[in-house]
């Protein structure tokens, strides 16, 4: 049900898009309204979600720490897996983020029953690690070559790494792996989560939505660029206009199947907020990874902490008294010393002599 | 009642494929061996905890208040406004599925919702169904769903099967951590009166005697007083520890299951003969007696209120600084939480060894040290008199707790000492020590007896480790620096591996420690024959010195 749907979505929104287009000419809707709309609930959405996490408290300092503490000076630490400085906490968040250092542990359990017995192994398995980073990567650079649409002249930057993402150099235009490894890996992704049977058990529809979503942009796209070969002036003009803030649809009409690519990008833009896909800003402030494992060291604190009922010592005193003296144990109050004491003090009252004060102290 | 418990070979027959149904429309079967009772009235009562009554989770009615559903609806909004990390872990996770096949009570059960990714989504759904827009109209569609009681049960079947062992957390690519889900799904729960009574009752007894077992404090005294005549009778050595001293410079904590169980009371006779061996100035409290803190396992203020005795006792006895046993989230909450909840400990000293002159820098802001941290440095500095051989019967293989691991990464301290106090020492497979280590099964105040299939299978994972080191190494005994692995280990030994032995790390410090003024040791500290267990492992038998029959050991006779 949860694949049928988002793929029947994803269908949906490209019809709808083509139909707009092509039947009733909304060439302004999809190519203007839609895509600004998509951007400012993008921006304003993701600003806003993040501050209201911010809003929430870290009360407590709790790293999962995955190796050696800093403890005596003989014992080396691991600084990465368990750091203790602002720098170590940044490396780190760095591999966290760029290497996908967690992901990369990742094993698959093998479980067997041999002659009776259950053995279990943990294996490797680096493929859900392997079509993570592929997928972000090729994503990423799509994104950036997509800047010589929103920028004139295109940056020199954006043109080195076109030409390194056709490296290969076939196909006409020259084929940019990218786009077929962002659709591949999203593939790949979808493909492991319909056939493995736990990760299918998992999965909501926000979890196929979103890849077919993205293997449609992609789809999509690969077929303006090397099939259908849309009007390159043309999409430049609108999407130029777009970034001046000059909108204008171009003269010469350009093929639907581009406002279905652009119109399936401002969903993804839109939906982004609101979605899982808010993974991205929160890999940044997860407390598990994000706090250093000092707390021993330097305080943390806790903006809430209220007071609490405890059990005070004097209560616990009070309610075991006649047990702790009768086991030898010092107690701050002996009621029958105390009034042994006092009548002491009343006979050399005469004396001056000082009673009371702290009268069981040094028993030991 | 008939034990219910499954044989090894049934419980081994783990189908970890998922069933048809949708697990939102699946529902937990309280069987016995599965779940753990519910709390007495009592308990609740003592510490002033919400909605006190007489109920099973076998109830068709729970009890719970009438306003039930605004009081789980307020209390999630209340936390997701204190804790960033709820909140952060209720929005980014994609089910991947890396943590799936991590949790060992998946491992040992396939139920689908012991995948970390599930479990949490238990309450994410409730989450999403109530108070996001999409889900609120999409329901299903959009992963929501309504708070009903059976959500509730559902609720307390899985957060009290799951030990908050954090294996999980290593693994996401965000840090989404399972035992954070959990503890806020049991605050909550708590907020009904929904707890169980092996987490209830030691909070109880704890808040009112000082520790989980309600020991009273001649009773804490008194159990130590017949560990003080075993290690006379083993070692030759008279030992008197003191209780409440003031001015003592160190206060010694520990978790008070090592008082009273076998094999956690042998470590305990470590602790007494180490500090007598390097003649430490400390003293045990019997109003701060516990170091485990089961309100942990509660809520995050009723482990505020049981751990404040720690600082509160060391203030009144004026100590230097606090040393702590071995013990696993009793290291959790010294780490992540107590200095925050209950400090700052301006009363105390930066910790220095008084043996060592070593100052524990790493300890500066709580003043607590671990007892392992404190021994290794010992070691490291030839303050102790060891003789490793004598634990050559022993074939040692180490389980990392997950506090201690996960929690803290305390990971080389023990390593290092028991590679000191004895000869065989052997690792289990990488996949399964250090920060990927196996929980024992039953943390997380799960080590209750009624749910012993439930802890059987959640303690396989690791108990399949020690088979693979048995098999390979010999391995006879399973070391660890926490009391309720103690208090779990040799039942899931015996029922899965059979042949190894529990034990604590002190306790082979102890054994390999040469006392002043000892007789020979021809026992361990557990009052076993030293030559027998040599024999079992095909070792020649030591010749003892002839016993001194004398009525006092002489002065110069010390060999």
């Amino acid at each position: 049900m949860h694949v049928i749907f988002s793929l029947l979505a994803v269908v949906a929104l490209i019809a709808i898009a083509y139909a707009g287009v092509a039947g009733a000419g909304m060439t302004y809707l999809f190519g203007v309204v839609i895509p600004y709309a998509a951007v400012i609930t993008f921006f304003l959405g993701l600003i806003l979600k993040v501050l209201d996490w911010g809003r929430s408290a870290v009360p407590f300092c709790i790293p999962t720490t995955c190796g050696q503490q800093k403890t005596l000076s003989w014992i080396k630490p691991n600084k990465i897996d368990n750091p203790t400085s602002t720098g170590a906490v940044m490396a780190r968040m760095f591999f966290e983020v760029v290497t996908m250092r967690s992901l990369f542990r990742n094993t698959k359990l093998d479980y067997r029953v041999e002659h009776g017995q259950p053995v279990i192994r943990q294996g490797s398995e680096k493929f859900l690690w392997l079509y993570a980073m592929l997928f972000h990567y090729a994503f990423l650079v799509v994104i950036l070559w997509h800047l010589r649409f929103f920028m004139e002249p295109v940056p020199k930057l954006v043109g080195v790494i076109e030409s390194l993402d056709g490296f290969f150099e076939v196909g006409l235009p020259q084929l940019l792996l990218s786009g077929v490894i962002l659709v591949a890996m999203a593939g790949a992704l979808l493909d492991r989560r319909i056939r493995m049977p736990n990760i299918r058990y998992i999965s909501l529809t926000s979890d196929y939505f979103p890849l077919f979503l993205i293997m449609g942009i992609g789809i999509t796209g690969i077929l303006m660029r090397y099939f259908l070969r849309v009007d390159i002036e043309s999409v430049k003009e609108l999407t130029m206009s777009l970034a001046t803030m000059k909108p204008l649809i171009p003269a010469k009409p350009i093929d639907p199947l581009f406002y279905a690519h652009i119109f399936l990008v401002s969903v993804l833009f839109a939906y982004f907020p609101f979605s899982k896909l808010m993974h991205m800003p929160g890999v940044f402030m997860s407390p598990t990874r994000n706090l250093p494992s000092n707390s021993r060291e330097v305080r943390h604190v806790n903006p809430w902490n209220y007071p609490v009922k405890t059990h005070t010592y004097s209560e616990y005193e009070d309610d075991f008294r006649d047990l702790m003296i009768e086991a030898g144990l010092p107690v701050e109050h002996n009621p029958a010393e105390e009034a042994a004491a006092a009548e002491g003090a009343e006979e050399s009252a005469g004396e001056g002599a000082e009673a009371g004060g702290a009268p069981e102290e040094n028993k030991e | 009642m008939a034990d219910p418990t499954p044989k090894p070979e049934q419980i081994a027959a783990v189908d970890h494929k998922p069933p048809a149904a949708d697990w939102m429309d699946t529902k937990p079967e309280f069987r016995p061996g599965m779940f753990l009772w519910a709390v007495k009235k009592e308990s609740l009562e003592g510490v002033g905890q919400p909605n006190p009554r007489d109920w099973q989770p076998t109830d068709a009615d729970w009890k719970l208040p009438a306003d039930w559903k605004g009081i789980v609806r307020d209390g999630i909004k209340e936390r997701l406004k204190r804790f960033r990390s709820f909140k952060i872990f209720m929005d980014v996770c994609v089910r991947c599925g890396a943590c799936a096949d991590k949790c060992h009570f998946f491992i040992g059960s396939g139920d689908p919702k012991n995948m970390p990714v599930l479990r949490a989504e238990l309450l994410r759904s409730i989450y999403r169904g109530e108070f996001k827009t999409a889900g609120k109209i999409l329901g299903k569609l959009a992963g929501g769903r309504k708070l009903t009681e059976e959500v509730i049960k559902e609720w307390f079947y899985y957060y009290f099967q799951c030990t908050e062992c954090r294996r999980c957390s290593v693994f996401c690519p965000y840090g989404i951590d399972t035992a954070e889900i959990t503890i806020m799904a049991r605050e909550i729960l708590n907020l009904l009166g929904c707890q169980v009574d092996w987490v209830g009752t030691p909070v109880n007894n704890c808040f009112h005697t000082g520790n989980h077992l309600g020991l009273k404090p001649h009773t804490f005294k008194e159990n130590i007083d017949y560990l003080l005549e075993d290690i006379e009778e083993y070692a030759g050595v008279k030992i008197n520890p003191t209780f409440n001293r003031k001015g003592a410079e160190l206060l010694f904590i520990t978790p008070s299951g090592d008082v009273f169980a076998d094999p956690g009371i042998f470590t305990f006779m470590g602790y007494l003969m180490l500090f007598e061996h390097i003649g430490l100035d400390y003293t045990w409290s019997t109003y701060a007696s516990e170091g485990g803190n089961f309100g942990f396992f509660t809520s995050h203020e009723m482990m505020k209120r049981l751990n404040a005795k720690m600082y509160a006792e060391s203030k009144r006895l004026g100590v230097k600084w606090i040393l702590g046993g071995e013990c696993g989230h009793m290291w959790r909450v010294i780490t992540q939480y107590m200095d925050t909840m209950n400090g700052p400990a301006d009363h105390l000293e930066v910790p220095v060894s008084p043996i060592t002159g070593t100052r524990f820098n790493n300890a500066e802001s709580t003043k607590m040290v671990h007892i392992s941290e404190f021994t290794a440095d010992l070691i490291h500095n030839n303050k102790l008199k060891l003789d490793p051989s004598r634990n050559d019967h022993l074939r040692v293989t180490f389980h990392d707790s997950c506090n201690p691991a996960r929690g803290m990464g305390m990971l080389e301290e023990p390593r290092y000492i028991i590679n000191n106090v004895c000869n065989n020492f052997f690792e289990m497979p990488p996949q399964t020590i250090r920060e990927n280590t196996f929980c024992c099964g039953g943390g997380a105040g799960l080590n209750a007896g009624e749910n012993m299939e439930m802890r059987f299978r959640g303690g396989l994972p690791r108990m399949n480790a020690v088979q693979y080191v048995k098999d390979r190494h010999g391995v006879n005994v399973l070391a660890c620096v926490c009391a309720i692995d103690r208090a779990v280990f040799p039942a899931h030994l015996d029922y899965w591996v059979g042949g190894v032995a529990n034990c604590g790390v002190t306790e082979l410090v102890a054994n390999a420690l040469i006392m002043d003024g000892e007789i020979p040791r021809q026992y361990n500290l557990r009052g076993e024959e030293v030559n027998d267990l040599r024999e079992n492992v095909g070792l020649p038998p030591i010749d003892w010195p002839e016993a001194d029959e004398g009525e006092e050991p002489s002065e110069e006779g010390g060999e």
